[in-house]
């Protein structure tokens, strides 16, 4: 079999792709990776194809650290997103570059310099099985993924077929999107308004977009808790449940805002003020717990600007990747064939 | 807060709205809901994605490249007077037969409910087994019918302290709502019986089998009953019961 057998798993590494729609409405969150722009370029990189059937073939995703792994059969990776320092047999090894691995090989990725997330793609893509349309792991309802659950030492994690065909093309490399800043300027994370807005007070929404946050220790794939200014809600935060899109930042009883990503719950009874801009998103992916936040008010015109933004500059890494890229390119509700 | 005029749709950042149908939970406000769900899954709107129906509102996720949130807040303005129009909903689903086996070992809070509410066990499972509940929502948890019809005499507070495990099936009351535990998860809920009947089996062709706008009535089965219908369940073979609600039956 060719494939990797996980010697460290890291706290948390899961495999993901972009994600499993069309449940929603059933109670399942979507879950798919964090940081939509990093995965692609992993994907690129490794010269995986997009297309209809396979809008994105599934990677790791490794949470603040990295795994060791052993290759079964030679294999080409990538390593994208957070800066985790990496080594292929003790050598060190770039990332946002593409690598070939032999059979029996080590690769060791280390603790997130910066950033929160790292994304591993394997040439070919991960052989799980897709569920319900993705191959993505939601943990909660052990679906999907490697047998629905985070990694463990011992795994074999089986890669589509590359083996012996692999022929080395010429050094691929590509920038990150954007520098991890950790413990510097705070970031700026815009949003447009949500369903509840009219619950704030004007002076409310000021104080909102003067203050700094903290993500607070308690963040995961479900959510970015942030710790700061409080948003007191007219009337209360309590409201009868709805639905939840993908960024909506709610507003417990106590003010605390939370901003719901990947693995949030499709439903809930808590004030949504605000979403943030899905353009904003792979910013909030990789901010780790300590990182300071700002917000910026938007309207949704100026969130689609960016989104066509963030579209036009990964379309770019995607094409310096490879000047034949053919992928489709989904980002916030943007198809888009380069 | 101002008396509102419904429906409205509200902005959810820029790739959803929101059509609100009013601003409690009300059978006659989510039958609107479920209305506008439905007419958006059989008369498709080109850019919209998916939608979640909830208590009293719809979420409605499109793609802005395909549609502008102008032309789709028009659209669904559209289609939400008709639905408001259509009074009897079109909204009734399907109508399913739970088996559920209560008490015993599947049902081991059921004496406590019973002392709690000052009548015997068999009566608890008279007034369950007797109401045609609505499926409000899913949400929660894959597949968790919200459902609203419990009879107020069988409220039950919940446990002080929830269980790490509760099996997937279990029929619990939880305060003034009561449900079915599609997978196994901890909870606060008092269980009261169980269902061979899988709400999510991912392996099925449909992997949630109720949707908002559904009802579901609760029939009482033995143990004996429970434990050939659990296997035909494993073996994929079993039968489940639903036929078209009545048109403005029940809650």
């Amino acid at each position: 079999m060719n494939g990797i057998e996980i010697v460290t798993p890291g706290p948390l590494t899961t495999v993901q792709d972009l994600g499993r729609f069309g449940y929603q409405r059933a109670g399942f969150c979507p879950s798919g990776v964090m940081d939509v722009p990093a995965a692609l370029i992993a994907n690129a990189l490794v010269g995986n194809k997009s297309d209809a059937d396979e809008p994105m073939p599934a990677v790791l995703e490794m949470t603040m650290q990295g795994i060791v792994c052993v290759f079964h059969g030679d294999a080409a990776f990538a390593l994208t997103g957070a800066d985790m320092p990496a080594t292929l047999n003790d050598k060190d090894i770039p990332s946002y570059a593409l690598h070939y691995a032999r059979s029996g090989d080590t690769l060791s990725i280390g603790f997130a310099r910066a950033g929160c997330r790292g994304y591993l793609a394997f040439a070919g893509g991960i052989d799980v099985p897709p569920v319900m349309g993705s191959r993505s792991t939601n943990i909660k309802c052990a679906l999907g993924g490697f047998e629905g659950r985070k990694l463990k030492r011992g795994d074999m994690l089986a890669l589509y077929g590359v083996g012996g065909r692999l022929k080395p093309r010429k050094p691929v490399y590509a920038e990150p999107q954007h520098a991890y800043t950790s413990n510097g300027a705070p970031l700026l994370i815009r949003v447009a308004d949500g369903p509840q807005i009219e619950r704030f007070s004007k002076e409310t929404i000021r104080k909102f977009q003067n203050a700094q946050y903290t993500v607070s220790v308690q963040s995961d794939r479900m959510g970015v808790r942030l710790d700061g200014e409080p948003l007191p809600a007219i009337g209360g935060a309590d409201i009868v449940s709805d639905g939840i899109p993908c960024g909506a930042v709610q507003v417990s009883n106590a003010g605390q805002p939370m901003i719901l990503l990947a693995d949030r719950q499709t439903v809930g009874g808590y004030a949504k003020p605000f979403v943030v801009i899905e353009a904003d998103l792979p910013l909030l992916a990789q901010a780790r717990p300590g990182d300071k936040l700002r917000f910026a008010r938007v309207s949704i015109r100026n969130a689609q600007f960016a989104a066509l933004e963030t579209i036009a500059d990964t379309g770019l890494t995607l094409r310096r990747i490879d000047e034949q890229y053919t992928g489709s390119l989904r980002f916030a509700g943007f198809n888009i064939k380069t | 807060m101002s008396r509102e005029f419904y429906p409205r749709i509200l902005p959810a950042g820029e790739q959803a709205l929101v059509v609100e149908f009013g601003d409690a939970i009300d059978p006659a406000v989510n039958d609107r809901v479920v209305a506008l769900a439905r007419s958006l899954e059989l008369r498709a709107i080109n850019g919209v994605t998916e939608t979640i129906a909830s208590y009293r509102s719809l979420l409605v996720l499109f793609e802005p490249s395909r549609i502008s949130a102008r032309r789709l807040r028009f659209m669904l303005a559209r289609r939400s007077r008709a639905a408001l129009a259509d009074r009897a909903g079109g909204s009734a689903g399907l109508l399913y037969d739970i088996p559920v086996c209560y008490g015993g070992a599947y049902g081991p809070d059921l004496p406590d409910v019973a002392a709690h509410c000052g009548v015997s066990p068999q009566e608890i499972v008279r007034r369950h087994s007797d109401v045609v509940y609505r499926v409000f929502m899913l949400g929660f948890m894959p597949g968790f019918p919200y459902l609203g019809g419990l009879d107020k005499a069988l409220e039950t507070p919940r446990l002080d302290t929830p269980r790490a495990l509760i099996p997937a099936g279990s029929v619990g009351i939880g305060g003034r709502q009561t449900g079915v535990y599609p997978l196994d998860s901890p909870g606060g809920w008092r269980l009261i019986g169980r269902t061979p009947v899988r709400l999510y089996d991912p392996a099925r062709s449909k992997p949630v089998l109720l949707q908002a706008g559904d009802r579901v009535r609760f029939i009482p089965i033995s143990e004996e009953e429970y434990e050939r219908a659990d296997a035909s369940c494993r073996a994929g073979s079993y039968e489940i019961i639903a036929r078209a609600a009545e048109e403005g039956g029940a809650v």
